[in-house]
């Protein structure tokens, strides 16, 4: 852990009350993030990246077992309680949601949404706010934005939304901003635009932030640094303009063999057998294990350690050692899959 | 046979589409248009009463209708009408009372259970269903027991007893509101809880707190008009609707149900009124939520 951190998170394990039993969710999860700095973290649905980041804004449900530590500035985020809870979330974080639209009150205007938190946390002025409020809208791109203050959610379309979403998340200048695939649910042309803008105010207010995505070349253009997610485990961890070149884990191997490229010609694409595990139904040993194509029996005994691969990163796979830099070359013998 | 079924889906799908858009509909505008007469007779008719309706003259007992007493007079002579008209404010007052303290008072107590939840939310619960528990009438006629007969105990008590009614169904509507997305989002960007329940979750579920008070008068009426009835709420010699049904009875013996009848009449359609315009409101807020 280095002193320079902003955000550690240190052996987090998440347990949620499901069907009356405790079910795991996040499983020893560990990283650190530094002020500025970007971060992704991407993996399959249900592999654990919402709830971290929800765990890290304490918008966990009633009932859910914490253990480990989420230190934000070297304060510890699960000894906040209320008025202390209430500040960090005011001003040292800021999330941003994949759905805009369902996390809006669709019965208020877009000048209320962004003034609400300026009037009430920061005690600015009704008029002050709304002069804030435009320059915030004229900086994510919105054209006209007094006139589009005095409308409703409804009214703007997915990506404006976003837009304005993203304009109210950094109308408090946080020092952490929690993006939960905040493109997702845009199209692609809206999610390139959108990006832009959110990369360009993550840079220009030197906010760190975590972004969480599917879309691997979008986490290597946006962040520093890529963790990559399996059944609520940290499987792999280095610079995200690496990991689709040279993958420390045979699942994100997996995943960067998964897509289509531009410049190559592909014929069938290899897919993953099996299907995604969450935390609570993988196996003893290593989660990926039996959908691997290199599992040994080794790999089935307990579950790997996070390990060290150079200066490079870390992975949680047992074989890294020996099969670093050949996963991508290797992973042509994969197995056939079975539907 | 084929005109009236066609007829029959008509009315159907305009049953339908009002389900669908809320609109308030014959019925609802009718009830409207009662309740704006009712309350507006209580507002001004007293005034414009040139009878006054406590004047006793006993030679005028039991009078039929006339062009000087136009709903004849009671047992005593009083004049039936004016007392009607008089009679409205004490017959809608008490359940406005009512509604207004056990409508704040549930609502802010359903708030607070649902923002703060855990124990808070668990003792609240149960305190509302032990209140539940007593039929409201019971409670007031106790409550007139204790604190001696009139409309302000019987107001107090009923207006405890009704905080359930209302609080039970803010509580769950509050609670569906709380675990919408948009919620989150305001707790994440530091909104004072009190400021999400009051400004975001509160207008989003004012429809249905309107709907369910509107019923709640209806029955706060009648338990009211009950209590005057036996003697207990409105004494004599205030003229109210209640109370002019229970001296009325008398008269029915005697071949005069004048009183009673007229009384009850008003009764009945304040409250239909009244229910029927509640039920077209709980579609509305359903239809738009």
């Amino acid at each position: 852990m280095t002193a320079m951190s902003l955000l550690s998170v240190d052996s987090l394990t998440v347990k949620l009350p499901v069907a009356g039993e405790m079910r795991t969710v996040l499983k020893d999860v560990s990283f650190e993030l530094e002020p500025g700095k970007a971060l992704g973290l991407v993996g399959e649905s249900g592999s654990g990246k919402s709830m971290t980041v929800r765990t890290i804004a304490r918008l966990l449900p009633p009932g859910a077992d914490v253990t480990g530590h989420v230190r934000f500035d070297g304060t510890e985020v699960f000894d906040l309680r209320g008025e202390a809870l209430r500040k960090y979330r005011a001003g040292d974080v800021s999330m941003i949601f994949q759905d805009a639209r369902a996390h809006t009150n669709p019965v208020r205007r877009i000048g209320d949404f962004l003034t609400e938190a300026l009037c009430t946390n920061q005690r600015m002025p009704k008029k002050q706010a709304e002069a804030r409020a435009v320059e915030l809208l004229a900086e994510v791109g919105i054209h006209n934005p007094e006139q589009r203050l005095r409308q409703y959610p409804h009214e703007l379309s997915g990506g404006l939304l976003q837009r304005v979403m993203i304009a109210a998340a950094v109308a408090v200048k946080p020092r952490l901003i929690l993006a939960d695939e905040p493109t997702t649910a845009l199209d692609v042309t809206t999610q390139a635009e959108v990006m832009v803008i959110l990369k360009r105010m993550q840079s220009e207010y030197g906010m760190a932030m975590l972004f969480i995505t599917h879309d691997l070349e979008l986490a290597s253009s946006v962040c520093d640094d890529t963790i990559v997610f399996y059944a609520g485990q940290v499987v792999e961890r280095q610079q995200a303009s690496r990991l689709h070149r040279d993958p420390l884990h045979p699942y994100t191997a997996a995943l960067v063999r998964a897509r289509p490229e531009i410049e190559r010609r592909a014929g069938r694409l290899p897919a993953l057998p099996g299907h995604p595990t969450t935390a609570y139904e993988a196996p003893d040993g290593c989660a990926f294990a039996p959908r691997c194509a290199f599992a040994q029996d080794a790999c089935r005994v307990s579950v790997p350690p996070l390990l060290r691969i150079g200066e490079q990163g870390d992975s949680r796979c047992v074989r890294m050692p020996e099969l670093h830099g050949s996963l991508l070359a290797a992973a042509g013998t994969t197995q056939e899959v079975t539907p | 046979m084929t005109a009236l079924a066609a007829e029959g889906r008509m009315v159907a799908r305009t049953a339908r589409r009002m389900r669908r858009t809320g609109a308030l509909g014959l019925s609802g505008w009718t009830a409207v248009g009662a309740l704006v007469l009712i309350v507006l007779i209580a507002a001004v008719g007293p005034l414009l009463n040139s009878v006054d309706p406590n004047a006793v003259s006993l030679s005028e007992a039991y009078q039929n209708p006339s062009a000087a007493h136009l709903l004849g007079t009671d047992a005593n002579g009083r004049d039936l009408f004016a007392r009607l008209v008089d009679g409205s404010r004490t017959a809608l007052t008490g359940p406005f009372l009512v509604v207004l303290v056990s409508t704040i008072l549930g609502t802010s107590l359903a708030l607070a259970a649902v923002w703060f939840g855990g124990w808070f939310d668990q003792v609240s619960v149960r305190v509302m269903d032990a209140v539940f528990a007593f039929p409201g009438l019971l409670l007031a006629i106790l409550a007139t027991a204790l604190f001696g007969s009139g409309l302000t105990a019987a107001v107090a008590a009923l207006s405890i007893a009704y905080i359930p009614y209302i609080g039970r169904i803010v509580r769950s509507a509050a609670l569906r509101e709380r675990n919408l997305p948009y919620v989150a989002a305001l707790r994440v960007q530091g909104v004072h809880g009190v400021l999400i329940s009051l400004k975001h979750i509160l207008p989003n579920i004012s429809g249905l707190i309107v709907a369910n008070a509107t019923l709640a008068f209806g029955f706060a009426l009648m338990d009211l008009a009950g209590l005057s009835f036996i003697g207990l709420g409105v004494q004599a010699p205030t003229p109210d609707w209640g109370a002019m049904v229970g001296t009325g009875m008398s008269g029915i013996l005697q071949g005069f149900p004048d009183e009673a009848l007229f009384a009850s009449a008003l009764i009945v359609i304040t409250v239909a009124a009244v229910n029927v315009l509640g039920d077209r409101l709980t579609e509305r807020s359903e239809a738009l939520s």
